[in-house]
């Protein structure tokens, strides 16, 4: 239907997808890194694959508002499947290994999607919850083939493309994972700035509504649900190809519970939440960890607990804030329609 | 054979006087609660360190677990959780999470991370026969126990005039409020006595689920599968639920060893699916 109105609508979906100076000067100093820290690398390729993780969980919580507390089983069915593949040399390039991983992680997304349109939130949470703990239990059972609690061990990483073999430092590692969540992160910001990632923050906001103006509310369930769960099988696929080991923990609870903190700490349904969260949760951990080995948790608890009592709005008033008094005024209305992901008024 | 059928009982029951405070919490409040283990580990460590390092007899152990517990679950209510009823699902499950992780590190510091068993009385040990079952003394004091409460609880619930405001809380927040029910002291009192009851049941079952710092975590699932299989309008669901439960799990566990806690999971998933508000959750549910 041509006219005022849907140019508009393409107007404001461009403008939403322009780049911003803040993301050319994130991904510049993301590049920088690779050079100018080389000692970091290993601390900065877990962060690269926490962040990758977080957005395929901020894609169905923050864009399609379905709480799962049960993503790792996604993470760990990628971990394990990169793992395998190397260690039986099925694939054995990396990089075609990862996207196999991936491809399949999404299908087993795809399948347990059906599961979770049913039902209320907490309907949600458990079936989610319960997807990753059968696939711990199958992990754990399944020791022949997995190693069961001794974890994956035997694998051994090609070098990229052929020729890029990994370094004991971590150097490849970390410009692998970085130039794939690059990619990957470049993928997410076109579909979320798409018609289609429009739509489902409409849903999200109220689906009952965006059944009645026509959008097909299960199918974009369904489909955001299995990019997400390819985008974590990445994520875990690239922790195992990394670190040439997978072990049960990739399936924690604990694991599906930090992410959620990471979305968290970032800023939910905005893509560099989860990559400023992965930053921010794993130099905490550092920290912390360096402080108090054994119970760096009860920090990790106590920072959740702040962060809900506080409150999500009054927080992001205050980062609102500070943001728009560095600002320019005339950006300041993109800037908090951005923020509080509100849709424009429609004009009538 | 029944033996086994009679451990499971054992199990069903306790899990039921665990999970049985949450049930009431998430019905009335509509507050996931993820934290609800953390009271029953209270329970637990209390009974420990009372029996085992203060040599306090079992059986006087049991009803300070529970007032402790109950105590701290009140002071929790009244201090952090008021502030989160009004807050998204999302919300609730960070908040319980991050209490829950918080506990974990706290009594692994406080106590040690090593698995905790309370020293029974020599009366409770061992087995006995009856028409060639064997049946656990401690577990038939479990049994004992818990359908004492379970019957106390169903009187409370239906016969108490306690009982009729909570029922028409659970049923209705806003009607009730407006008939001039204080459905906020209500929800605080089950809330007390929903952690102590857990506490309870932590100080039970410290023997036959095993009791370490990581406790909340491990059995967190079990209770929800209490409460979102069993519904949240009444007691009897809960029951039965844990009941199916406590039975399954364990003849799961004996005769297909194999398969572990794979069918337990597999049940929940696919109950969830038949009937996401519960098996026995009224068709009129709101």
């Amino acid at each position: 239907m041509p006219g005022p109105r849907s140019s508009e609508a393409a107007d404001h979906l461009a403008s939403r997808g322009r780049w911003r100076a803040f993301e050319f000067a994130f991904w510049l100093i993301a590049l920088a890194t690779i050079f100018a820290a080389p000692r970091w690398h290993f601390i900065l390729a877990e962060i690269a694959i926490l962040g990758l993780f977080a957005l395929s969980l901020d894609l169905i919580l923050g864009y399609a508002g379905i709480v799962s507390l049960g993503h790792a089983a996604f993470f760990g069915f990628g971990a394990y499947l990169a793992g395998l593949l190397a260690k039986h040399g099925i694939i054995a390039e990396p990089l075609l290994a990862l996207l196999v991983s991936g491809l399949l992680a999404a299908l087993l997304g795809f399948v347990t999607s059906f599961l979770v349109l049913r039902g209320s939130d907490l309907t949600r949470l458990m079936v989610t919850l319960g997807v990753a703990l059968v696939l711990r239990e199958v992990a754990n059972k399944l020791d022949w083939l997995t190693g069961g609690t001794d974890g994956l061990q035997g694998v051994v990483m090609a070098p990229v493309l052929g020729v890029f073999e990994f370094d004991i430092a971590g150097h490849v590692a970390y410009a692998y994972c970085l130039a794939v969540l690059f990619v990957l992160f470049l993928l997410a910001r076109r579909v979320t700035a798409s018609p289609f990632g429009l739509s489902l923050r409409s849903l999200k906001d109220n689906p009952l509504r965006a059944a009645a103006i026509g959008i097909p509310v299960h199918a974009r369930l369904i489909a955001i649900y299995t990019l997400a769960a390819g985008y974590a099988g990445i994520a875990g696929a690239l922790l195992t190809q990394t670190t040439q080991f997978a072990s049960l923990a990739v399936l924690d609870f604990d694991r599906s519970a930090d992410v959620l903190l990471i979305v968290i700490l970032g800023g939910v349904g905005y893509l560099y939440g989860g990559l400023i969260g992965a930053v921010l949760f794993k130099l905490g951990q550092d920290w912390l960890a360096g402080i108090t080995p054994q119970y760096w948790q009860f920090w990790l608890g106590l920072v959740l607990v702040v962060i809900v009592l506080i409150g999500h709005d009054r927080l992001r008033r205050w980062a609102a804030a500070v943001r728009t008094d560095q600002r320019r005024p005339g950006r300041q209305r993109a800037i908090h329609a951005r923020r509080t992901g509100e849709a424009p008024p429609v004009t009538p | 054979m029944l033996t086994i059928l009679f451990d499971g009982i054992a199990y069903g029951m306790l899990l039921f006087v665990l999970a049985s405070g949450l049930s009431v919490t998430l019905g009335l409040m509509n507050l996931v609660n993820l934290a609800h283990g953390v009271f029953a580990m209270a329970g637990g460590y209390v009974t420990v360190v009372l029996v085992n390092r203060l040599g306090v007899p079992f059986f006087a152990a049991l009803p300070l677990a529970f007032v402790v517990s109950a105590v701290i679950g009140g002071v929790l209510e009244r201090a952090l959780y008021v502030h989160v009823y009004a807050k998204s699902h999302l919300e609730q499950v960070l908040f319980t999470i991050g209490l829950v992780f918080m506990a974990v590190a706290a009594v692994d510091y406080a106590i040690g991370s090593q698995q905790e068993f309370i020293q029974l009385p020599a009366f409770l040990q061992g087995q006995f026969d009856l028409f060639g079952i064997g049946i656990g003394r401690y577990r038939l004091l479990i049994v004992v126990i818990c359908s004492l409460l379970t019957i106390g609880l169903q009187f409370a619930f239906v016969g108490t005039r306690f009982g009729s405001r909570l029922r028409a809380a659970v049923d209705d927040q806003r009607v009730a409020r407006g008939l001039g029910i204080n459905v906020n002291g209500i929800f605080a009192i089950t809330f007390a006595v929903g952690s102590g009851l857990a506490g309870l049941g932590g100080a039970l079952g410290a023997e036959i689920l095993g009791l370490e710092p990581t406790f909340p975590l491990k059995y967190m699932i079990y209770f929800l599968i209490v409460v979102t299989v069993g519904g949240t309008s009444g007691i009897t669901g809960p029951f039965v639920a844990s009941l199916i439960l406590g039975i399954g799990d364990v003849a799961g566990k004996y005769y297909v060893p194999k398969l572990g806690a794979f069918v337990i999971y597999t049940i929940m998933i696919a109950i969830l699916i038949w009937r996401p508000h519960g098996l026995f959750a009224r068709a009129a549910a709101r």
